[in-house]
């Protein structure tokens, strides 16, 4: 079990969730955050102040998988979001160390749906 | 002058000045929040572009004496408009022109509906003064300055034809040349603050009671007639659009609400001051069906009219410009209309309407195409896909300022090295 997190921009969000659905990877968390990749950061100015915006408008996407999973999930994360500048984002793939579902207690990979990728 | 005249002139010019930055409420509520700024900066550049443009231009060639088809130049750079009365009025030469003026300004900006979220901003400079000086001033120059359109006895009493069919058409040209947004067709563009939508649209027919009222340019049994019907063509418009939609989905929604508003006060201006109050709620029910039909079958065609420009104003326009023709009445000041047995006044209107959407494709179509020999008429890919608040204005409607450093070399930063 691994749980996949990703950095992306916000924008490209619908076509990764579009290709993570075609990947049948289904249960995922999505919040907004706030970071910094490494990319030029833009100027704003507010009445004659010019500000540097260090922090871009990010999405992080969580998704808790099993092993069979882990790669089909990287590899639609990174078709949706990749435009070849500098700011796409990152995926982090963390060791998992026990997994419930709430609504009846399944753990570890049966929490998590469904077991295998489709063919 | 006319003291009371005049006084409600200048009531109505504040109500219709109101309009402008209500409509940046009402669009900017339905745009995506990384471009709200540069959707609402669409609409209130039009109080000062437009607004300039029409002192020293635009009001002399809608209102100046011309021929049947263009004013003269006799009133640019505010020749001539003065205190003295405007000949046939009550009231004086330079109110008339601001009251105008406050029409044109909101006129150039309902088109920006059609092509948020994309347009270069630069590009819609350009093409906001070109449009106003050859379509609005002439067209406003065919109904109420001396042209033909006014001397055929084509009906239109605040601008359903000079306002919203010019808009209407101006926004589907536009739509069209400059290209839908990047993922339409594959996501749906949401509103992102309904409230501020809604309020927008109290603001506008709280505003619209100017624009059409304020038209009598008297304070006389007309301005009462029109005002009145102001109130109640809208009311007869949510009524419907919320029975149909309860009908359709078992659900009445606040965005269509708000849609509605809009779409009976479009539907009864051009014939507020002929019809009767029971004709008035007649034209914003019958308006409302095919507004509706129209804007709930747009997101389906290749169409990017991202606020419904064509199907509120445009459509509305069409149908209350034609509504007018069957409504009016020789009871409520107005010639004898279809409902009275007189089918002429009907085909007036469509002619008026075929002319004037005519002209407006054309002519955007040519504005346009000049410009984007010059600039591009969208922004950059990555631009659009950041939101136009950032690239065009260099400013965040919602930011938190949160990781802004100050680059200016003031005294407070010296001090804090």
């Amino acid at each position: 079990m691994k749980l996949v997190v990703a950095i992306i921009r916000p924008e490209r969000l619908t076509s990764v969730l579009e290709s993570l659905y075609r990947a049948e990877v289904r249960g995922l968390t999505v919040s907004k955050v706030q970071g910094h990749g490494g990319e030029t950061e833009h100027v704003e100015t507010y009445r004659g102040t010019t500000v540097k915006m260090d922090l871009q408008a990010k999405v992080r996407l969580e998704i808790g998988v099993s092993e069979a999973f882990v790669q089909p999930t990287i590899d639609a994360i990174v078709q949706g979001a990749r435009t070849g500048d500098v700011g796409d984002g990152k995926i982090f793939v963390l060791p998992v160390e026990q997994i419930v579902r709430i609504r009846n207690g399944e753990t570890d990979t049966a929490a998590v749906t469904p077991v295998e990728p489709a063919e | 002058m006319n003291a009371t005249d005049t006084l409600f002139v200048i009531l109505g010019t504040a109500l219709v000045l109101l309009m402008t930055p209500a409509l940046a409420l009402f669009y900017g509520g339905l745009v995506r929040a990384k471009s709200i700024l540069n959707t609402m900066m669409m609409s209130l550049v039009a109080l000062g572009l437009v607004g300039l443009l029409w002192a020293v231009l635009g009001y002399s060639l809608a209102f100046a004496p011309g021929n049947e088809a263009v004013g003269g130049l006799g009133h640019a750079l505010l020749r001539g408009v003065d205190l003295q009365l405007r000949s046939g009025k009550t009231i004086p030469h330079l109110l008339y022109f601001m009251y105008q003026g406050t029409f044109a300004i909101i006129t150039a900006a309902l088109i920006s509906g059609a092509i948020v979220e994309r347009m270069r901003f630069s590009a819609y400079l350009a093409f906001l003064g070109a449009w106003t000086l050859l379509v609005y001033s002439p067209v406003a120059h065919w109904a109420w300055g001396g042209g033909w359109m006014e001397r055929l006895g084509i009906l239109d009493f605040a601008g359903g034809t000079v306002v919203h069919i010019t808009a209407g058409t101006a926004a589907w040209v536009a739509a069209v040349m400059v290209g839908p947004r990047h993922d339409h067709g594959r996501q749906a563009f949401l509103p992102h603050n309904v409230p501020m939508m809604l309020t927008g649209a109290a603001l506008l027919w709280f505003g619209w009671v100017g624009f059409n009222g304020g038209s009598a340019l008297a304070v006389n049994g007309t301005a009462v007639q029109a005002t009145v019907n102001t109130v109640l063509a809208p009311i007869a418009a949510v009524v419907t659009w919320m029975a149909l939609e309860l009908r359709r989905s078992g659900r009445a929604t606040a965005v269509g609400a708000g849609t509605a508003i809009v779409v009976g006060l479009v539907a009864i201006t051009p014939g507020c001051g002929f019809v009767s109050p029971l004709g008035a709620l007649a034209i914003g029910a019958l308006t409302a069906i095919p507004c509706q039909l129209a804007i709930h079958w747009r997101p389906r065609t290749a169409l990017d009219d991202a606020l419904d420009v064509v199907g509120a104003h445009g459509t509305g326009g069409v149908v209350g410009a034609l509504l007018t023709g069957v409504f009016t009445t020789t009871a409520w000041g107005g010639p004898a209309g279809l409902l009275e047995g007189a089918p002429r006044q009907l085909g007036l209107q469509a002619l008026g309407v075929v002319a004037v959407m005519a002209w407006t494709a054309v002519a955007t179509w040519g504005i346009l195409a000049t410009i984007r020999r010059v600039v591009p008429l969208r922004v950059t890919a990555r631009d659009e896909a950041a939101g136009l608040d950032v690239g065009e204005h260099g400013e965040e409607g919602y930011g938190d300022g949160e990781g802004a450093i100050l680059v200016l070399d003031t005294p407070t930063a010296r001090a804090a090295r």
